[in-house]
């Protein structure tokens, strides 16, 4: 039995945020307070925040095909630093995440490797490729727990039709990346000023309404349960709200990237701003941010993406896309609270409960009986990020040499401490 | 004020005074080509290496006279042919070269940024020959220089750039420079070609090329850059030469002592009227092929003379 005192509880459940104590028994929460503490061996917090841990949904760990990107191991101590006590991994691997042999493949890794727990989704086609389903209940035996094409986009609406459908019928969940494959095809930042000043190749931010349009038109046609990784524009909300409003079962998300950043922050072609999809303008950002203060928007994900320094040192168009995020998404959402535009509690309703339920796991929260996976962090401790120092193999961050506030004092999942700052 | 650029890699980053500064010496230099002996010796001892990952022949030959005349050891790069092919990368090439100690180095690559991102990594004067659809600096120069012996100034002027705009980085570095300068500059052509977002840069758009040349006193016309092109930004050849090629019909709208400019190579029947182009009273073509080898004698001159002068302040002879 460990007791924290002296804490700000975070607790996304009932968006509250008060001093308080949180008893933990074992590997579960066992009673939260805000009188005197029980006795017992204690914590003190110091008055810091202590939060659930984060749930971030859309990691890319670069195994099977590229550890030298990212491991296991080395996405688990970045996570671990970062706050992150549940991965919840991509299957846009070399080769994909699409036979129920991978998985097992990926899981094993995960044990033996993870010091943070881990969660695999799966492809929805064979290899990405957007032609034939994979083997949806076989790989939900398996333990996937969704099923998603990653930034691929199935082109064929009878193929996604299809494989929505056999979906529903297993119960499984279901991610999308909204986006116009056409309009957004060969694409490398959002069209507007910026772009046309630097000549590149653009889209325009009506490619992701049309994407969410469409596949809106087959959730409604098929009933699956369904999330779009993604949302990044202003004009995508009105549907989304009409959607959730008319009762679809959708969720969306989006990155701390496009909350954070804008396309002016590519500047001089700089390619560790190069995300997918790109960064959008500062209107859209404000709106984004907005929606996941009202909770339209469900999700917010570090959609770490690890890209080694060749694949990066390339002329913008060329160079690949993404950017790692375990270790800076809570100092960067930190930011949005700083500026007054989202309480903790919001915060982590968006990086913890919120995704916790959506992919039916019981932590993401302070209630009794969660498991305890928590974090302790001081939000106002200042520092200058140097990305050599990021334990993520990979060390392709945006946030070079930015100023932050928030370093995470301690992280523990299912009661064992995995990190100490 | 003087030229203080260590690379010449857009008109963006230029003082108007800086562009002033250029046009000057090209000025100099445009008497220099038109003597019997066109040779001086500003790059004397310096070396120069043209890197095109993209064919051109004009842009190459006009940078390598120039390079000649003022004195420099020339070398042509044909780089689609050479080790990109073999897997390496743009900046192992820039490494392997700077290891060769060149002074100037001239590139034009396909993709936006990649002139940056390699003068980035070396200890010499980089000049942009053409970067994706980003920037052209020293057509806008040539033109520049064209428009002030043509028009007699560089200002007040209204200029109608029309066609290919969304692919084009000469339309880019045009329109930044005449921007800077303060003259007034319309878009013409159809509206697949010409991005919405230019209006946001102080540019009138037009997608009807007669009210678009109305009473303008230069109009430049751009290539179709149908490589550049994936398919179906108009619909034949054909109907935009009749709806946005230049012809007599069309050009007597602008002011009867316009000039009509082209940066090369033309798509006679195209984008313009072959008697326009060859008509002696109103095309400048020509002139702008001879501006463009004083101009960038002019640049490289003046790069030259800031890399002297920075080495010379450097105790390991290399820039800082």
């Amino acid at each position: 039995m460990t007791i924290f005192t002296n804490a700000r509880l975070i607790n996304p459940e009932t968006l509250t945020d008060d001093l308080g104590w949180l008893r933990m028994e074992g590997n579960v929460i066992a009673e939260t307070g805000t009188g005197t503490p029980p006795r017992g061996e204690s914590i003190d917090c110091g008055g810091k925040c202590l939060a659930p841990g984060i749930v971030d949904l859309g990691v890319k760990v670069s195994e099977p095909g590229e550890r030298h990107k990212e491991s296991f191991a080395s996405a688990g101590r970045a996570a671990a630093a970062g706050g992150v006590t549940t991965m919840i991994t991509r299957p846009d691997t070399q080769s994909a995440i699409d036979t129920p042999e991978v998985l097992e493949f990926v899981r094993r890794r995960a044990t033996e490797d993870a010091i943070v727990k881990v969660k695999h989704m799966a492809a929805l086609t064979k290899g990405r490729a957007g032609r034939e389903m994979v083997e949806i209940g076989f790989m939900l035996d398996a333990g996937a727990v969704a099923f998603t094409d990653c930034d691929h986009v199935v082109e064929d609406t009878k193929v996604l039709q299809r494989a929505l459908t056999y979906a529903r019928s297993c119960g499984a969940l279901v991610i999308g990346h909204p986006q116009d494959p056409g309009l957004s095809k060969g694409a490398a930042v959002t069209s507007g000023k910026f772009a046309t000043l630097r000549g590149l190749p653009a889209v325009s931010p009506m490619a992701e309404r049309m994407g969410l349009d469409r596949d809106l038109a087959l959730i409604e046609m098929t009933g699956v349960r369904y999330h779009f990784d993604q949302l990044t524009t202003a004009r995508a909300l009105p549907a989304l709200e009409r959607a959730k409003h008319n009762g679809l079962d959708v969720t969306a998300g989006v990155s701390i990237h496009h909350l954070t950043l804008n396309d002016l922050d590519v500047g001089d072609y700089r390619t560790f701003f190069k995300v997918k999809p790109p960064l959008r303008s500062e209107d859209d950002r404000l709106a984004m941010v907005e929606g996941v203060a009202s909770g339209l928007i469900d999700v917010i994900s570090s959609m770490h993406t690890p890209q080694d320094e060749e694949s990066k040192r390339l002329p913008f168009e060329e160079a690949a896309s993404g950017a790692v995020a375990l270790e800076t998404l809570l100092p960067a959402a930190l930011r949005l609270y700083h500026s007054g535009q989202l309480s903790l509690p919001q915060l982590f309703r968006a990086m913890a409960l919120n995704p916790a339920t959506r992919m039916g796991l019981a932590s993401g929260r302070l209630s009794e009986g969660a498991p305890a996976d928590l974090v302790l962090f001081d939000a106002d401790a200042p520092f200058v990020l140097d990305r050599f120092k990021l334990r993520s193999k990979s060390k392709n961050t945006p946030f070079d040499g930015a100023r932050m506030q928030g370093k995470v004092i301690g992280t523990w999942v299912e009661g064992l401490r995995v990190f100490e700052g | 004020m003087a030229f203080r650029q260590k690379h010449l890699l857009g008109i963006e980053p230029l003082h108007p005074e800086e562009i002033k500064t250029v046009l000057d010496v090209a000025d100099r230099y445009v008497e220099l080509n038109r003597q019997a002996n066109k040779h001086s010796d500003a790059l004397k001892g310096l070396t120069q290496i043209n890197m095109f990952f993209e064919n051109s022949t004009r842009t190459q030959a006009s940078f390598e006279l120039a390079g000649k005349r003022l004195g420099a050891d020339v070398m042509n790069m044909a780089m689609q042919a050479s080790s990109i092919k073999k897997g390496e990368t743009l900046i192992d090439t820039a490494l392997t070269l700077n290891a060769m100690h060149p002074d100037l180095l001239v590139v034009r690559h396909p993709h936006s940024g990649a002139v940056d991102l390699l003068s980035q990594k070396v200890n010499c004067a980089v000049l942009n020959a053409g970067d994706g659809r980003h920037e052209h600096p020293t057509q806008a120069l040539l033109d520049a220089l064209t428009i002030r012996r043509a028009k007699g100034r560089l200002h007040r002027l209204n200029i109608a750039i029309c066609g290919d705009i969304a692919h084009s980085r000469v339309a880019r570095s045009n329109l930044i420079l005449l921007g800077k300068m303060e003259n007034r500059v319309r878009l013409v052509g159809p509206p697949t070609l010409v991005p919405e977002q230019f209006r946001e840069f102080g540019c009138e758009i037009y997608d009807d090329m007669r009210e678009g040349l109305k009473d303008v006193d230069v109009v430049m016309m751009l290539r179709l850059q149908k490589e550049r092109m994936d398919g179906g930004f108009i619909p034949s050849e054909r109907e935009y030469f009749y709806r946005y090629g230049l012809d007599a019909e069309k050009l007597a709208h602008a002011k009867p002592d316009a000039i009509v400019m082209h940066p090369g190579p033309m798509n006679r029947g195209v984008e313009i009227d072959g008697t326009i182009a060859d008509d002696i009273n109103r095309s400048v073509i020509q002139e702008q092929v001879e501006m463009g080898v004083a101009v960038r004698m002019a640049a490289m001159d003046l790069l030259a003379q800031n890399l002297r002068a920075s080495r010379e302040t450097s105790d390991q002879g290399v820039m800082v």
